[in-house]
């Protein structure tokens, strides 16, 4: 029998791609692999027009401030409709640091330069003066029932959401979305944004045709365990 | 020298011996105690050299280039005080010098050679006023520590600004962010980089950082690219290019385990080397130590000599055996520099056995999200050369997992927390002949060195 296929888009990942954002690229794909599925990346490059509705899943990752800026223009000109409109009918979204930042309004970077986005979500990004850099564990409902996510965050923008809109977690420890207000990233239907660099792929069942079972994840959790027991609590 | 300088000098010296009986390093507490003595010690002191003070910076290679340069020098006669041990922020550097100072606070050594962190060139340089100063290349490295790649481009080039009245920035031509540093206004920049064809990857790994033109963000057009993103480009849409370098190697033969024969030309001449070191980033580190040289009007036999004489530093990349079997130990700290030790091991055509060694401390980086970024599926490709992984250290269950994803068998990983342990367990897992690869981050090779020369296979480090 054919695999069935899982197409993953990768947006800007000659721009947006910093402190190992090519890792969720490696992980989402080998996931599928395991899983029985036959995944593809495409990448959607800066110029290129793009039907988000074709993907099953896609990856925006983090970019310097200079590569957000270079980014912006085609973002709001080309990309931004097509994906708000995507992001509405649930396409699952994985965006991290940068890429999360551009979902929303705008950036303000230290040196007060608007970067203006198109506020796909009702968040904006203002930089602070010290950056919030180091490894950061928060708990989450986004699995079905409360568990821990760990990662390592990098970034001096302090993202703050709008009314409704639900954070991925709280912080148990490390800075988050702001450093005052405890939440860290957002969830959206099937959109998720953060700031951590999450080291464990965010499985998804489309549509329910293809059922996929569990994997052995024994390293994986020794991996997360080791986290939670130096940092957690 | 006043009364206060020479006491903080007699305090200096007084704590290197204490610690070293206290079987330490002390390669940073004596100078940072000095310091508070005499806040100017670092000015004082870097003042004598009657040649003046080199710095060496830069992401990668920083270390071996400094011992290469140092090297050169030695062979041309003059005396080098040298910060060898590597501690290369403001106390290190304050340390190194009250150790080459005698008890009068006297320097007699022709020339200062400082290894200098990134993030400490601007005061460091507003101190010791460099003649020159050598930059090597841009990667991203500890991005926790340093912010953006653009952060760390941008306090190198405070530092230079502090350079001695005619000082010379020698630049890689061949790193777009080196280069640019060339732009700015103050030192003369002499220009090194390769020119030759067809060495080299071919193709940008994930651990380049550049390539995009560093003025207008184009992608850049490479007629030539030889390790990451350093090679020969050019801008299509603004015209931005690679200087031409005034030093620089146009052949390169025999590349192999062992080391690298190539030809060095600069204005003098050209003179025929061969590197004692493999690698193509220790051609690199040959070429910018060459141009340090250059720059310091060295002759081309005394940088032929020097480069010549130079082998591994302990740790760095290193040879060595313990009972009957071989140990392999290279220093892996960005995705750059771990991407030229995979290929420096594939290259060998024993079965593999190895030892990664993942800390997180500050000196190794807290952010450990770089190991993505290495090309460990070059690693897969040759997954039945592979006997087994252990890996160690804070991260070793964080290593394993990149492993895994990137499709090394997990029967072959194994985890075991403590280096120590782990690189005996290596040894008991080989047999009698063959070799076993170390593979650590900074403070896990520190951890790993102890070890061995507890075993009395090495001298301290303070000694290499």
């Amino acid at each position: 029998m054919e695999r069935p296929r899982i197409h993953i888009g990768w947006l800007y990942p000659e721009y947006m791609n910093l402190y190992g954002d090519r890792g969720n690229i490696i992980v989402l794909t080998q996931r599928s692999r395991w899983h029985g599925l036959d995944p593809e990346v495409t990448q959607v490059r800066m110029g290129e027009s793009a039907d988000f509705a074709r993907f099953d899943l896609l990856v925006i990752g983090g970019g310097q401030d200079r590569e957000q800026a270079l980014v912006a223009e085609d973002f709001v000109r080309v990309k931004a409709r097509p994906l708000a409109e995507a992001i509405e009918d649930g396409l699952a979204v994985l965006a991290v640091c940068g890429g999360y930042q551009m979902l929303g309004k705008y950036f303000k970077t230290h040196t007060g330069e608007l970067i203006r986005f198109s506020g796909i979500l009702d968040l904006w990004t203002e930089a602070g003066r010290e950056r919030m850099i180091g490894n950061c564990v928060i708990e989450s409902d986004l699995f079905e029932g409360t568990r821990t996510i760990v990662g390592f965050e990098n970034h001096s923008g302090r993202t703050y959401l709008g009314k409704g809109l639900r954070p991925l977690g709280r912080v148990l420890k490390g800075y988050g979305n702001n450093g005052a207000d405890r939440t860290e990233g957002v969830v959206y239907k099937s959109t998720v944004g953060t700031y951590l660099l999450i080291q464990r792929a965010l499985d998804r069942r489309y549509g329910g045709q293809v059922k996929i079972g569990a994997l052995n994840d024994d390293l994986e959790m020794r991996a997360h365990e080791a986290i939670i027991a130096r940092f957690g609590k | 020298m006043n009364l206060r300088s020479r006491m903080a000098v007699w305090m200096g010296k007084g704590l290197v011996t204490a610690t070293r009986m206290a079987g330490r390093g002390g390669t940073t507490l004596p100078g940072a105690v000095a310091r508070k003595v005499a806040p100017d010690l670092l000015r004082t002191l870097a003042a004598q050299p009657r040649e003046g003070v080199v710095a060496v910076t830069g992401t990668n290679g920083k270390t071996t280039t400094a011992k290469m340069l140092s090297s050169i020098c030695e062979a041309a006669g003059w005396g080098v005080a040298h910060n060898r041990a590597g501690a290369n922020l403001i106390a290190g550097l304050t340390t190194a010098l009250i150790q080459a100072a005698d008890w009068k606070g006297r320097i007699d050594q022709s020339v200062g050679l400082l290894e200098i962190d990134e993030a400490t060139m601007p005061r460091a340089c507003q101190e010791v006023r460099p003649k020159v100063a050598v930059v090597t290349n841009f990667f991203r490295d500890q991005l926790d520590r340093f912010g953006e790649l653009e952060h760390t481009v941008d306090l190198v080039a405070r530092g230079l600004a502090h350079l001695a009245p005619g000082g010379r920035a020698v630049l890689n031509a061949d790193d777009p962010n080196c280069a640019r540093l060339g732009t700015r206004p103050g030192a003369e920049p002499l220009y090194y980089g390769l020119e030759v064809e067809g060495a080299g990857s071919g193709s940008a790994s994930q651990a380049a950082d550049a390539r995009h033109c560093v003025q207008c963000g184009h992608p850049y057009e490479y007629a030539a690219l030889y390790y990451a993103h350093l090679g020969q480009y050019r801008c299509p849409n603004c015209g931005h290019r690679r200087p031409k370098p005034q030093v620089y190697i146009d052949r390169l033969w025999d590349v192999d385990a062992l080391g690298s024969s190539f030809r060095l030309v600069s204005l003098e001449g050209a003179c025929e080397v061969r590197l004692q070191i493999p690698g193509l980033y220790n051609v690199y580190n040959a070429l910018a130590a060459a141009a340090g040289a250059v720059a310091l009007g060295l002759p081309l036999p005394a940088i032929r000599q020097g480069l010549e004489a130079t082998t591994s530093q302990f740790g760095r990349m290193e040879r060595i055996t313990i009972d009957d079997r071989q140990v392999f130990m290279a220093l892996v700290k960005n995705p750059a520099g771990f991407d030229s030790v995979i290929q420096t091991v594939m290259q060998a055509e024993s079965r593999k056995n190895l030892v990664i060694a993942i800390n997180d401390r500050y000196a190794d980086g807290t952010d450990v999200s770089w190991l993505w970024d290495v090309d460990f599926e070059a690693l897969a490709g040759h997954q039945d050369e592979i006997n087994f992984i252990i890996c160690t250290g804070r991260r070793a269950e964080d290593m394993a997992v990149r492993l895994k994803y990137a499709g090394i068998d997990v029967a072959k990983l194994s985890i075991e927390k403590d280096p120590g342990a782990a690189v005996k367990q290596g040894l008991r897992y080989i047999q009698s002949g063959d070799l076993l690869y170390i593979l650590p981050t900074y403070t896990a090779m520190l951890q790993i060195r102890d070890l061995i020369a507890r075993k009395g296979h090495t001298k301290k480090y303070w000694e290499v």
